[in-house]
């Protein structure tokens, strides 16, 4: 790869690791419900909406009170999402003049921005009104984010409590979440995409000439184009501070509206792991170790940075086959060079590839390039990731929630070889909390395994890869990269990212409603028992620490944490993944 | 004979018969479900077996002789499983079989009121309840287990302890508790029952050993449920292959899908068998190796406790001190040479037959010389100790030696007309301060001096105490002594603090705070006045020769009655734990391997790129799976003698101990694999079996 493509690398993990004390101990303070300077302006605001909702600030609830607030909170959001997409076209903002969506593609699209997947069946600009996307997919795009923020809030409180009964009060962690981390980090950054020529307009959709004519599929000439337009850099912002990860457009930031310049799209980067990563701070600061956040910060970057490195040299590294085409694969300051199919020339290999791996280490899903174009290799980098469980980085609140409980999965193996029953962070791990951590693990390797299979085996669900009559009018990749298509799909469903390997038709019934029911398994199967785990750490006393205590902040356990999370990972996926990209590697190497 | 329960070798020739035939006793179902792990090794195996004979038929889905091979393995991995955990309870059968000897039916003497002299029935051990009164003379063995309401009597415990010197039981204080099956030597005892048939001691003790009642411990549970997801896990990666599989096929146009027999071999291979099959071997042989020690632990859950303690009780007399104080040094008063106060201090403990009282005799031989001497050959006459003069001495040639607490001498010494020196009220200070004992000698009117008695430290307690310190275990000495006594006595000891002036409450007052800060308690104690802090206690160890109060409060009972012991029970603990921990390793990370081993192996005629990953090298898609599981199934017998002894425990830090393991169950585990599947392979191939 070239120096700039290294540089790029580097420079984005500097800045990215330089944000992570600062914006941490922000996110602390406003969790421990101290002054953070914004106060003046938002606290009336806060008490304002406590008022008119009733919540009491002060009163705690139970872990089952909390779960049941967090659920029935999406539930309405997601039936929202659902009726507006259904009544867009009696509804204002809508300039396209836009039909409803279809019951099966609005159920998945509720579904998906409820539970901060973002996976998008449709294609927006053609889909959704501006209503839609405004009030239905942006709002979520900011609750579900601070659901996910507020639930991994609940469990660290369930980690420090000394027996109690309460871990917190969803209410006011929401509200908290949204209006003093969100909406502010939000509000700059749809500025600073502002300028750098995001739009953001209520105006209809623009019919421009073309500078230089073509003809349809009949042979018609086509001499003008017409070109979206909508509110779009509000929601860019939150889609990719929030992990949430749905385009404003279809090509989502490969769209030169959403993502212009090399600095609107460093900036989306950055966005895309700023809070997961500086949640760690704040987790470390609000358990009183930050050594403890430090570590688990360290296990998500060793586990991130090998992806990049993979899919980024794989890319660069092209194909056999390109080259035999006679196609100049060197990288030059002309050229990026490899495999560029499917990126955009404005952003090379080292920024498709570093996109491609944050998009998916954290479950975003935006993309600025097509990750079912990548190599093999190249595009294995995306999916394990995904199947490692979000958990480098991960959604906002969900990715360190999901890594906390593979910390206590490691820490109850390993633990046990320094002669104690194991313990985190002082709690005693035991069969309740190994029950709730083992459904955490399993859940979603058996939706993403179970859906595949059931894709793969069925006319309902091959359809959409062979049969032209469901809308298509080509086979589509057969073979390993028609597995690696479907596989892909439920992976990203089933671990709520949203990102999609394109060439899978899935706007139909069967992925739509497949693909529902394993986004929303997925988010809140996971929730339940990360609360319940917080409900019973809570109420257990600490166990002060020890010489005979597992340290969890050292470099070795940062190893036993990358490991555990690998060896899951790998020992659930590496039979599928070896009829899919690995044996397409092979095949295309030619072995 | 000593019918105690002994280190035996690993493998006895009777055990290991006798597992031998459990392990096919074990296939049964009904016991294999309790194990999800290992029975979805069963349903496997007779799937497989079920599989061979379509074959043998003509109709198999792949070559007989390969799903035989497969097959059989299977058999053997879920009998080496069996095995292991018969082996486990063998050993503590036998153990338990010397008891048994013990709990012979007797004849007891029910009395029909609770005194010596009453009448009484003859009725069969058996047939006692709590509450009755019975009976034993010298000879007889009692009947149950009981509690001495008159009498004193000598009684051989050999049969529970293996200890054969016998010990006084009488009725008052913390020698009242007997034990059913121990045999009174002298005397006799007139003895309340306070167990009912079957609930005695030696009855729990039995069932402890023999594991009849052995439930799953809290951690086993635990670590059950964390091997049933996996196997959850597994179980759907595998049977998703199957559409994979055959969708590839499809999509490639060309191959054969895997078989069911391979997707089952898979799937054993992934399961975590090495850990489940040897899971409960690894708890019995735990409570084995408590026996071993001579300690009898009431629950799994106690010995899984004693791993996690961090704060350790000790009383200081008897358990960090010797029983008794001991002359160390003789301190003349002006005037008086030391040798004359020797002298006058050995006269004085002739016939003085404390402890105390021969070690100045000791001390006097062996710093001055002076031999010891009969009081009556020298016709002195021997005044003994009183609570009214509170001294004991001698009358010799006109001398009256006397020797006493500084108090009383001088009492002593004013009434014979003579003056208590100053410089021997700040000699008995001094040593008082230094967590001494002074005794003032005294002639008549004049004080010789003072002789010191002092707490002596066992040896080795400072190594010991250091080594629990490396552990994260922290040491506090209890004691009736004034603060300045013991502060003295914990730093020679090297006690990481002490309680002095301890009564009971205080003692459970303590242990309450300790718990609250979330610390785990052991202590140790034999005194009725214990029970309550016994009861508090997470890891309470009763000495067998304390009161029936103190052994039913405890949750382990030592035979030996060695307070020092918590050190080993807390290593044993440790040592189940640390086992549990490194075959899980072991048996996650084995799966490495097998993957490697299987994968390309399973889609061979689909995708035969995929031999890109048969680093191994094996021979064929066959000898490859079958190698697997052959090595999945022989890792369990190889493993056993490591579940039975337990994983070498050694007292260094949390950190060090994790690396350690780490790098040998976890690494080892990564890399063993590779050279067993290969290595069978290499011998499958020699010998053309594949």
């Amino acid at each position: 790869m070239t120096t700039i493509g290294w540089l790029q690398i580097a420079l984005y993990l500097v800045v990215l690791l330089a944000l992570v004390r600062p914006l941490g101990w922000y996110m602390a303070r406003v969790y421990e419900g101290q002054n953070v300077g914004l106060n003046t302006l938002l606290a009336p605001l806060e008490r304002l909406l406590y008022r008119l909702c009733g919540t009491r600030v002060e009163e705690g609830q139970s872990w089952k009170q909390y779960a049941v607030a967090v659920i029935l909170f999406n539930a309405l959001g997601m039936l929202v999402v659902y009726g507006l997409q259904r009544l867009q076209s009696a509804l204002p903002l809508n300039p396209a003049s836009l039909g409803a969506v279809t019951p099966d593609s609005a159920f998945n699209t509720a579904a998906s921005f409820a539970s901060n997947t973002n996976w998008q069946g449709y294609s927006g600009e053609v889909t959704m009104s501006y209503l839609a996307q405004m009030l239905g997919l942006n709002v979520q795009n900011f609750l579900s984010a601070a659901s996910g923020m507020a639930v991994l809030v609940a469990l660290i409180r369930g980690l420090r409590a000394r027996t109690e009964a309460s871990i917190g009060n969803f209410w006011v962690d929401l509200t908290r979440s949204t209006l003093y981390i969100l909406l502010p980090l939000a509000l700059i950054l749809a500025l600073a995409l502002v300028s750098q020529g995001v739009v953001q307009s209520f105006d209809p959709y623009v019919e421009v000439p073309l500078l230089q004519g073509t003809t349809d599929g009949d042979g018609n000439p086509v001499t003008t184009q017409t070109l979206p337009m909508g509110p779009a850099a509000s929601q860019i912002a939150i889609k990719q501070l929030g992990t949430n990860g749905g385009g404003f457009f279809n090509t989502n930031s490969a769209h030169p509206f959403e993502n212009p310049t090399p600095l609107a799209n460093f900036l989306e980067l950055l966005a895309i792991l700023l809070i997961p990563a500086a949640l760690c701070f704040t987790f470390g600061t609000m358990v009183g170790d930050r050594r403890q956040g430090w570590a688990l910060l360290a296990a998500m970057t060793l586990l991130f940075v090998p992806f990049v490195l993979l899919a980024a040299i794989q890319e660069q590294a092209g194909t056999p086959q390109l080259a035999a085409l006679g196609v100049d694969l060197t990288a030059s300051d002309q050229q990026a060079g490899g495999n560029m199919e499917g990126k955009e020339a404005r952003f090379g290999i080292a920024s498709s590839a570093l996109w491609a791996a944050a998009t998916t280490a954290a479950s975003n899903g935006s993309v600025n390039s097509m990750h079912g174009s990548y190599t093999p290799l190249g595009g294995l980098a995306p999916l394990f990731l995904m199947q490692l469980g979000e958990v480098v980085f991960g959604g906002v609140g969900s990715g360190l929630y999901g890594l906390l409980i593979f910390a206590i999965i490691a820490v109850f193996i390993a633990g046990l070889m320094v002669g104690r029953t194991p313990e985190y962070l002082g709690k005693k791990i035991e069969t309740f909390e190994m029950k709730m951590a083992s459904l955490v693990i399993l859940i979603p390797c058996v939706v993403v395994l179970f859906f595949t299979a059931l894709a793969v085996a069925t006319p309902w669900g091959k359809g959409a890869l062979y049969e032209p009559a469901i809308s298509y009018t080509s086979i589509y990749n057969p073979g390993a990269h028609g597995f690696s298509e479907v596989l892909y799909a439920f992976s990203s469903q089933g671990n709520n990212n949203g990102s999609a390997f394109a060439g899978l038709g899935a706007n139909n019934p069967f992925y739509n409603t497949t693909g529902g029911l394993a986004m929303l398994i997925a988010r809140y199967w996971l929730m339940v028992p990360v609360l319940a785990i917080a409900g019973s750490l809570a109420a257990r006393r600490t166990v002060p620490a020890g010489p005979g205590t597992l340290p969890t902040h050292t470099p070795l356990f940062v190893v036993l944490l990358i490991g555990v999370v690998i060896i899951v990972g790998a020992l659930t996926f590496i039979p599928a993944l070896a009829l899919g990209p690995i044996v397409e590697q092979l095949l295309m190497l030619g072995l | 004979m000593t019918p105690q329960p002994q280190s035996r070798p690993l493998f006895e020739r009777a055990i290991v018969r006798h597992a031998v035939l459990a392990s096919f006793q074990k296939l049964d179902p009904r016991v294999q479900i309790r194990n999800p792990v290992m029975f979805v090794v069963l349903v496997g195996a007779v799937l497989t077996t079920a599989l061979w004979l379509q074959a043998l038929f003509g109709r198999g889905e792949a070559p007989a002789r390969f799903i035989f091979a497969v097959s059989v393995w299977l058999w053997f991995t879920v009998l080496f499983t069996n095995f292991a955990e018969a082996m486990a309870e063998g050993r503590g059968k036998a153990q338990a079989e010397t008891l048994r000897r013990a709990r012979r039916d007797v004849q007891a003497r029910r009395l029909k009121g609770p005194r010596y002299g009453a009448p009484y029935s003859i009725v069969a051990s058996g047939e006692l309840r709590a509450g009755d009164v019975v009976l034993v003379e010298a000879g007889d063995i009692i009947p149950s287990d009981g509690e001495v309401l008159e009498g004193i009597a000598s009684v051989n415990e050999s049969a529970i302890t293996g200890e054969s010197a016998p010990v006084i039981r009488e009725s008052g204080g913390d020698r009242s508790a007997v034990t059913g099956g121990t045999t009174v030597l002298s005397d006799w005892l007139v003895v309340r029952i306070t167990a009912n048939p079957g609930e005695t001691f030696l009855d729990r003790m039995i069932g402890m050993v023999e594991g009849a009642k052995r439930q799953k411990t809290p951690n086993e549970i635990a670590l059950n449920i964390l091997l049933a997801a996996l196997t959850i896990i597994f179980l759907l990666a595998t049977a998703t292959l199957l559409p994979f599989s055959l969708f590839a096929v499809e999509a490639n146009g060309s191959g054969a899908p895997v078989t069911v027999t391979v997707l089952v071999a898979l799937l054993i291979c992934l399961i975590p068998t090495t850990i489940g099959g040897l899971l409960s071997a690894i708890g019995i042989a735990g409570m084995d190796r408590m026996i071993q020690a001579n300690v009898i632990a009431m629950s799994g859950r106690a010995v899984e406790a004693a791993g996690d303690v961090d704060v350790l009780l000790l009383d200081k007399t008897g358990t960090i001190t010797l029983g008794n104080r001991q002359a160390v040094a003789f301190i003349p008063a002006d005037g008086v040479s030391e040798q004359h106060l020797a002298d006058a201090a050995q006269l004085a403990s002739l016939a003085d037959e404390t402890p105390e009282g021969r070690s100045i005799v000791v001390l006097a031989k062996e710093k001055y010389g002076i031999r010891e001497r009969s009081v009556h050959e020298l016709g002195a006459e021997f005044v003994p100790f009183t609570a009214q003069t509170r001294m004991s001495g001698v009358n010799l040639n006109g001398n009256l030696i006397r020797k006493g607490a500084s108090d009383s001498i001088q009492r002593y010494v004013e009434g014979q007309g003579g003056s208590f020196p100053p410089e021997v009220h700040s000699i008995v200070e001094n040593i008082a301060r230094n967590g001494g004992t002074p005794l003032v000698v005294a002639d008549r009117a004049t004080v010789l001096g003072v002789v010191q008695l002092k707490d002596i430290v066992k040896g080795g307690m400072k190594e010991r105490f250091g080594e629990l310190r490396r552990m994260g275990i922290k040491t506090v000495m209890i004691t009736g002594d004034n603060p300045l006594t013991a502060a003295a006595i914990a730093a020679e000891a090297g006690v990481d603090d002490f309680l002095a002036e301890a009564t009971p409450e205080a003692k459970l007052q303590l242990i309450r705070e300790y718990q609250t800060g979330g610390r785990l308690v052991a202590m140790t104690g034999d005194g009725t006045n214990d029970a309550p802090a016994l009861a508090q206690a997470d890891v309470a160890v009763a000495m067998n020769s304390g009161t029936q109060a103190a052994r039913e409060a405890g949750n382990m009972v030592d035979l030996d009655s060695n307070p020092t012991k918590l050190i080993e029970v807390v290593a044993i603990g440790k040592q189940l734990l640390i086992t549990r921990g490194a075959l899980t390793t072991f048996s996650i990370a084995n799966d490495v391997a097998k993957y490697f081993a299987i994968i390309p192996a399973a889609f061979a005629a689909t995708y035969p790129q995929l031999n890109a990953l048969n680093l191994m090298g094996l021979t064929s898609p066959a000898s490859a799976i079958v190698s697997a599981v052959i090595f999945n199934a022989l890792i369990i017998p190889a493993l056993i003698p490591l579940a039975l002894r337990g994983v070498r425990y050694r007292a260094v830090g949390a950190a060090r101990l994790l690396r350690r393991n780490l790098l040998i169950y976890g690494l080892g585990g990564l890399v063993a694999p590779f050279a067993g599947i290969k290595l069978i392979d290499l011998a499958l191939t020699t010998l053309g079996l594949v």
